[in-house]
């Protein structure tokens, strides 16, 4: 049992970090690779605010997904959406060129060590039930990404918001000509994408740790997720987040040998099955 | 037979060695004779714009995104590397094991990359190169794990021109063999078969109707793609005379694609004149800077994507047309 | 081709001699770094040099009467071809007399040749597998050994009480030199294996390994990771699961308690029983004066071990050209270093005439607070001790 509880725990710990990129990749089509580098700012914001600053780190979370997304509207106004027409590969590109900017600056202004962050205390230590031990922070990581995919999803197939948003998605030009402001629903869906990396970036400090490395060192993880999820589904990215943890933690327990192959086996194979990620859209532009 | 009945000169034309091409062998040489000094970094632009060139045959020629491309880099670099630590030194017989190995396992994967779009071919690209930088780690025994194989002697070249600290022979031998394959390479873009490529990355849905096999093409080219990789990994090997788990990395997978994209895929000189490029800013901003040289290079590709878009090649040819009205590099 | 080579060849027959010369007229002293100064090993870099370049300031950057010149070239990590090609460059363009830094063993492996090609030194400050002397007669280390910082542990395990081990180790080879030096000094002492784990090197979260650590109940774990973010992870988890209050205690090697890590594990390293071969707590004059030097210099870092492997290397370089009257030549210098000792701020250390690897005080220390800061505090030693990893 508590094997599957830590499978849960490290999945919604993928899918808290990887969601933004579910949003900016997969509703805006924009292959943003650095949303770890905005994932990594959240962390260095809530870093701060906690060590410097002294706030609490349940107030310090929203501050850095507010901080974050603040950036996120700066950098969208001033360079994404000049490639959002641009093919794929320039914005991957442009995105890494953000990426290897991110660490140097990190590097500069934080040092390359790691950083230290450290739970209140009633985030830390273990509810011990016959049978399950659940670690209060992973409880506290799956409430708050089941919240989070939960609104989210309510949000994009729920709202005026997140109509509008897919129909500027799908169709940039008819969608201005039905007079939505395009340009207004793109600024704030990036800005989502990015609160939301810094959120995840703020949640992820404690077990994947905070370096100028981070935006390079879990890109791969970010990928995966959204692939397997199928981009531009929220729903999806939960689920494949959940089975990737799961497969993931329950392989090293049990086969610690191949430990390390699992969670890429997981992926091609399940992408083998359903190239178009487990809920893909067929046609995504 | 039917020659007289469709006009072909285009298509010869596109053949014939443009004066600029010529010139651009040159550097090369001019490059051994006023950087002496800096003859180890040539010599590894040399191998880099060879991977590269790999990647470009299966993405600029064929459309086949790739973030695992290190896999036959990194195959190749080991079966070298091995070879030379279990005493078959020779460096040419080296290059051919090497590239059979990588282009073995190309044909394999590729059975698997085929499907699906770009986005799944990425990941399962990346996810086989991931599980073979795992297995290539798991086999420390073999491999030599993260501390790096050891134990490889190269014999000189064709027996006479031995792999110094000077590093004029891995030069010459690194330069030539780009050379070779590239002529093939660029042979092979003319032919027939490289032309159904292009017209199955234009588009997909109308070349079976003219009779070309797409899966059997597609699945052709990235066999070949591996092999070059493979090469140009075994390249590496052999001139650094050392192979360590980083050939299999994600991280050189994703400088490859950064690098192909800078230079312009679909030309097989994009692959190359991005390889200088990214390869020379790396060494002297690195030089000038050894801890924040990533944001300068960093900036650099921002700026490049944001005023030069479709890489320097995509640069270079807009200027073309600007000053000739649309001639073609 | 062949007179370019002969020309080419002259060339440097007329360089080693205006070398020569310029040796005994007092040109500059020039050692080239070789450093992971970018990419996830830049503290080692940063460390390296900070260490290499306090012992520069303290002495006016002058060694054996030759102003001294540093040329640091960022081989970004694990790039064996960078480390190679940046070796490279330093020798044949910079004509530097002496190469040094190395923080990763495959960067040592691959220069390791060139340095034997020109005979030139190579001082190994930090790249801890066995092995790396043994590939050039050139090569002399000032860091340490990781079988050497290993197996202290295990027997002072052995000797206190812990009778059970559970070793988890990250599955490369540092992990597996380290697991088999510690079983074999362990299981030698009469302590069982009563367990043992790899895990992948890229692994974000130990709960699985923990709870199988849980559920064997063993009286202490040995762990080896890689230094950074999985210690911290595995640290966290270990506190978050109680494993203390169990009874499971953590011993490993000094590497995971090292102090730039240290303040970012936080509390939760607290007990944590470690053998290494430098603490900035170290108690000696020499200490002092460093951890002070090093404080005024560097003021927003803490000294660590590789900043003394960095500035140990350059006491070394320094007190072997003094015993050569400046000259640097390769095989002058690795006879005069063999077998030279010297009072480090890690205690007596002296190069092993016959693996020029450096014969150290290998101390057990445990992570206590120490009024605002977790300090490893020493409280047993294992004088003297070579690297055993080359018996």
């Amino acid at each position: 049992m508590t094997v599957i509880f830590d499978g849960i725990a490290s999945g919604m710990l993928l899918f808290l970090i990887s969601v933004g990129l579910s949003v900016t990749l997969g509703l805006m089509n924009f292959v943003n690779l650095a949303h770890g580098a905005f994932a990594m700012f959240g962390g260095f914001v809530a870093v701060t605010l906690l060590n410097r600053a002294g706030i609490p780190f349940l107030a310090a979370l929203p501050l850095a997904a507010i901080g974050t997304a603040l950036l996120g509207v700066l950098f969208e106004r001033t360079l994404y959406r000049r490639l959002y027409a641009a093919t794929h590969l320039d914005q991957v590109l442009f995105s890494i060129g953000l990426v290897f900017m991110s660490i140097a600056g990190a590097h500069y202004l934080f040092g390359p060590q790691q950083q230290p962050l450290t739970l209140p205390g009633f985030l830390q230590g273990q509810i011990n039930l016959p049978g399950l031990d659940m670690g209060v922070y992973r409880l506290f990581l799956i409430v708050l990404g089941l919240a989070i995919a939960f609104g989210l999803q309510k949000m994009v197939s729920g709202t005026r918001f997140g109509a509008q948003l897919r129909a500027s998605v799908d169709n940039p030009r008819t969608a201005r000509g039905m007079g939505i402001n395009v340009d207004r629903i793109f600024t704030l869906t990036f800005a989502l994408g990015t609160g939301l990396a810094g959120l995840g970036g703020a949640l992820g400090v404690e077990m994947l740790g905070l370096d100028p490395g981070f935006p390079v060192k879990y890109i791969v993880y970010f990928l995966i997720v959204v692939a397997v999820g199928g981009s531009g589904n929220i729903t999806g990215s939960l689920i494949a987040a959940l089975i990737l943890g799961v497969f993931d933690v329950a392989g090293k327990y049990y086969v610690p040998q191949a430990g390390a192959f699992v969670i890429y086996a997981v992926m091609v194979a399940m992408l083998i099955f359903r190239p178009q990620g487990l809920f893909g859209r067929k046609a995504a532009r | 037979m039917n020659k007289s009945m469709i006009d072909l000169t285009p298509l010869t034309r596109a053949t014939r060695w443009h004066p600029a091409e010529l010139a651009f062998w040159l550097l090369p040489v001019a490059g051994y004779f006023l950087l002496q000094d800096n003859l180890v970094l040539l010599t590894q632009i040399a191998i880099t714009a060879l991977f590269c060139l790999s990647l470009d045959l299966i993405l600029g020629f064929a459309g086949i995104v790739s973030l695992g491309h290190t896999a036959f880099f990194g195959i190749g670099a080991y079966a070298a590397g091995l070879m030379a630590a279990h005493g078959h030194g020779d460096p040419l017989l080296g290059l051919l094991v090497a590239g059979i190995c990588a282009g073995i396992a190309g044909f394999i994967s590729s059975l698997l990359v085929l499907r699906g779009a770009d986005l799944t071919r990425l990941m399962v690209t990346l996810g086989v190169a991931m599980m073979l930088y795992e297995l290539a780690n798991k086999l420390t025994p073999i491999t030599g794990g993260v501390d790096g194989l050891q134990g490889m002697e190269i014999q000189p070249l064709f027996g006479s021109f031995a792999f110094d600290m000077f590093g004029k022979t891995a030069y010459w031998y690194a330069v030539g063999v780009l050379f070779v394959m590239f002529v093939i390479a660029r042979r092979l873009v003319h032919s027939p078969f490289g032309l159904s490529l292009k017209g199955i990355r234009q588009n997909v849905g109308r070349m079976p109707a003219i009779g070309a096999p797409v899966n059997a093409r597609l699945a052709a080219v990235y066999t070949l793609g591996a092999l070059y990789a493979g090469i140009a990994g075994a390249l590496l090997a052999q001139t650094t005379q050392f192979v360590a788990l980083d050939v299999l990395s994600f991280n050189r997978s994703a400088e490859l694609l950064l690098i192909l994209v800078l230079g312009g895929s679909g030309c097989l000189y994009g692959a190359l004149i991005g390889t200088i490029v990214f390869m020379t800013a790396h060494h002297f901003l690195s030089d000038m800077n050894p801890e924040y040289w990533q944001f300068w290079l960093g900036l650099l590709l921002v700026l490049i994507v944001l005023f030069a878009r479709d890489g320097v090649m995509g640069g270079v040819r807009r200027l073309g047309a600007l000053g000739k009205g649309g001639a073609k590099a | 081709m062949t007179q370019t080579r002969r020309l080419s060849g002259l060339f440097v027959a007329l360089a080693a001699a205006g070398m020569a010369f310029s040796a005994l007229a007092a040109d500059p002293l020039k050692i080239g770094f070789v450093l992971p100064m970018s990419g996830p090993f830049a503290a080692y870099g940063k460390q390296i040099e900070h260490g290499a370049r306090l012992y520069l300031k303290e002495h006016n950057d002058t060694i054996a009467g030759r102003k001294v010149e540093i040329l640091v070239k960022d081989d970004t990590g694990v790039a064996p071809e960078i480390s190679k090609r940046a070796a490279q460059e330093l020798l044949v363009k910079d004509k530097v007399d002496i190469l040094a830094g190395f923080g990763l063993t495959p960067s040592a492996f691959a220069v390791a040749p060139l340095a034997t090609e020109a005979k030139k030194p190579m001082v190994v400050m930090n790249a801890a597998t066995s092995a790396v002397t043994t590939k050039s007669n050139f090569i002399i280390r000032t860091s340490h050994t990781l079988p050497q910082v290993t197996a202290p542990i295990a027997s002072w395990a052995a000797k206190n009480k812990i009778k059970k081990v559970f070793t988890l180790v990250a599955d490369y080879g540092p992990g597996h030199d380290s697991e088999a030096q510690f079983k074999k000094t362990f299981t030698a002492a009469g302590g069982e294996i009563v367990g043992e784990v790899r895990t992948p090197v890229k692994n974000p979260d130990f709960a699985p390994f923990l709870q199988k650590i849980k559920d064997v109940k063993p009286d202490a774990v040995f762990l080896f990771v890689p230094p950074g973010e999985q210690t911290i992870a595995f640290m966290k988890g270990f506190a978050e699961r109680d494993l203390a209050k169990a009874g499971i205690r953590i011993i490993a090697t000094g590497d995971l308690t090292d102090e730039d890590l240290l303040d970012a594990v936080g509390d939760n390293a607290l007990g944590i029983t470690t053998s290494f071969h430098y603490a900035d707590a170290h108690k000696s004059p020499e200490n002092q004066a460093y951890t002070d030097a090093y404080a005024k210099a560097y003021p927003k870092d803490r000294p660590n071990f590789m900043s003394v492997g960095g500035y140990d290397g350059m006491q070394l370089i320094a007190k072997t050209l003094e015993k050569t009257k400046g000259d640097a030549s390769g095989e002058k210098f690795i006879e005069a270093a063999k077998g030279m000792s010297w009072n480090s701020p890690r205690g007596p250390v002296s190069i092993d005439p016959v693996t020029r690897d450096i014969v150290q005080t290998i101390y057990i220390r445990k992570v206590t607070r120490v009024g605002s800061k977790l300090q490893n505090v020493e409280f047993d030693q294992v004088p003297a001790f070579k690297d055993p990893g080359k018996q």
